[in-house]
């Protein structure tokens, strides 16, 4: 095979963990239920509705399976926004009239942050535990922070930013010991690694379709059912899912989150050693080609698929701009709406000038060894082009200390 | 966001990239910005006994805008005076780039960092000069 020459028009793709491109073989399972098995699950009278009703069920059992769920404690949703809001403000209507206290952290998903702020208002009180450099949580901050009106602890499973992923298991194990419910939001980590509701004591838990290889417009949210989690729903209507969440189900996003799930969970084992892999090969080949870059997150604690990396005296979006044959993600200020740096990166302590100049490198499915080199040159080329253009570079190889200089902050 | 032709060229072929040596009587030299704030500019200018502008190197961390706004100013300022440099409006600087809006501060921080190389030159010349008046 000879490697793909890849353009601005025609980049290659590395922002796995923005979204992923659908499996053509997730595809193949949708396509007859936008066409002829049209029918509405929730019709109980006929073969359409039979025939979509069975495939729902199908899907159903597939996504509880990869996470050690029963298909009865599944409930689809919209995606894992929605999931996040239905499992936070749904405890917390259910249960705050005894317990007003949740524990979150502050590297979460904007739709976890967010929602917990809008509870705020509410009146309810909000923990946001700090993480450590590492961008994991301390299990002490956690026991320390829980008390008697504490109802749910909301941690993600995965950072989106970074990769890291938390000590599921142990801090289960101490929401259980103090009977407060633990919701993880799973979005990057479904399909990425084992998961495991039962062992890890999980009580709630996002899913993302888009995220694993499988449509948008879809996700779920498992509800455990002993012992049982009850909340308020978001939406109201005509009762389907439990009465969790009303509103008929999209069928053919519903298949294909299943085959995506049942895809995921076969070809885990062996894709994350591949990707391990490339993470390595990555990591290494531009670490030898370019000094002074740091990875921004544990390096063990981490799904093989991210790589997040700053790339010190260059500017993030600056560098993205000369490796537009790449799709990639970058934390710096001039990348996001709000011209602040990322609250992630800033949240594990990194400093704003490295976090203007990180890159968020996402790996999946159909990235192959050929792409690695690839990006590998392109942004050691870039980066050593902009180096020489960066006063700051000047300044470190002359031995001036960037801190001793008094800034114009403006 | 779509970048200008101009700006694009700018940031592929940046103009007077390079450094003068500071401690030249004739030489000034603008540091403006912060790491912190995602940009920095650095703006070198040297300058002739009867006042012109006879060279200008930049360094610049930062977005495709500000080193395409430093690299297009190195342009402008050769061959002016001191003065003529610094009538270069921020404005001039994102009409010609096409600045999107949220970039508009790289042209700010461009025309910040004219006035401090002039400044610093003026001040090296004849330090009494900027105190009395």
């Amino acid at each position: 095979m000879t490697a793909q020459t890849w353009t601005q028009n025609n980049p290659l793709y590395l922002d796995y963990q923005a979204t992923t491109p659908t499996d053509p073989r997730v595809v193949e399972t949708m396509t007859p239920y936008w066409t002829e098995k049209f029918g509405n699950p929730h019709s109980r009278n006929h073969h359409f509705g039979w025939e979509a009703e069975d495939a729902v069920a199908i899907a159903r059992e597939r996504v509880a399976s990869i996470i050690g769920a029963s298909s009865k404690e599944v409930i689809f949703t919209s995606g894992a926004t929605e999931s996040n809001n239905l499992a936070i403000k749904g405890i917390a209507k259910f249960y705050g009239d005894q317990k007003n206290h949740i524990i979150t952290c502050v590297t979460e998903h904007k739709c976890v942050l967010e929602t917990c702020r809008s509870l705020q208002q509410d009146g309810f009180d909000v923990t946001y535990l700090h993480v450590k450099e590492n961008g994991l949580i301390d299990l002490d901050d956690l026991k320390a922070a829980i008390t008697e009106k504490t109802a749910l602890v909301s941690i993600m499973a995965v950072n989106n930013e970074i990769g890291v992923i938390q000590p599921l298991a142990e801090i289960g194990k101490i929401c259980r010991d103090n009977k407060v419910f633990f919701h993880t939001d799973a979005a990057q980590a479904v399909g990425k690694i084992p998961l495991d509701v039962e062992t890890m004591n999980i009580d709630l838990m996002s899913i993302s379709a888009h995220k694993m290889y499988g449509p948008m417009g879809v996700g779920a949210l498992f509800v455990r059912r002993r012992p049982r989690v009850r909340l308020v729903p978001l939406i109201h209507g005509g009762g389907q899912e439990r009465g969790m969440r009303s509103g008929t189900l999209p069928t053919p996003l519903v298949v294909g989150f299943g085959m995506a799930c049942e895809l995921a969970e076969k070809e885990m084992g062996a894709e994350a050693e591949r990707l391990r892999g490339f993470q390595h090969r990555l990591y290494e080949g531009l670490r030898q080609r370019i000094p002074e870059i740091f990875i921004n997150g544990d390096k063990e604690n981490r799904v093989p698929g991210n790589l997040n990396i700053s790339f010190a005296y260059v500017e993030g979006e600056g560098l993205m701009m000369g490796i537009k044959d790449l799709g990639v993600s970058s934390g710096s200020a001039c990348t996001s709406a709000s011209l602040e740096p990322s609250y992630v990166l800033r949240a594990l302590g990194v400093e704003e000038e490295l976090a203007h100049t990180s890159l968020r490198l996402g790996l999946g499915r159909f990235t192959t060894e050929e792409d690695i080199d690839y990006a590998i040159e392109r942004i050691s080329v870039e980066v050593n082009r902009l180096r020489e253009l960066s006063p700051l570079w000047d300044m470190a190889q002359a031995g001036v200390d960037l801190k001793s200089i008094k800034w114009a902050e403006h | 966001m779509a970048y200008s032709k101009e700006l694009i060229d700018h940031y592929e072929n940046p103009r007077n990239v390079g450094a003068m040596d500071e401690t030249e009587a004739d030489i000034g030299t603008g540091l403006v910005g912060a790491p912190a704030c995602g940009d920095v500019m650095k703006l070198q200018i040297k300058v002739s006994v009867d006042g012109i502008i006879e060279d200008a190197k930049f360094k610049t961390f930062g977005c495709g805008s500000a080193i395409a706004s430093s690299s297009l100013v190195t342009e402008w300022i050769k061959g002016k005076t001191l003065n003529e440099a610094s009538e270069i409006k921020n404005t001039d600087i994102a009409e010609e780039l096409a600045l999107p809006p949220v970039k508009i501060h790289c042209s700010i921080l461009a025309e910040d960092a004219i006035k401090a190389a002039v400044d610093d030159y003026k001040q090296k010349t004849d330090p009494h000069k900027d105190a009395a008046e």
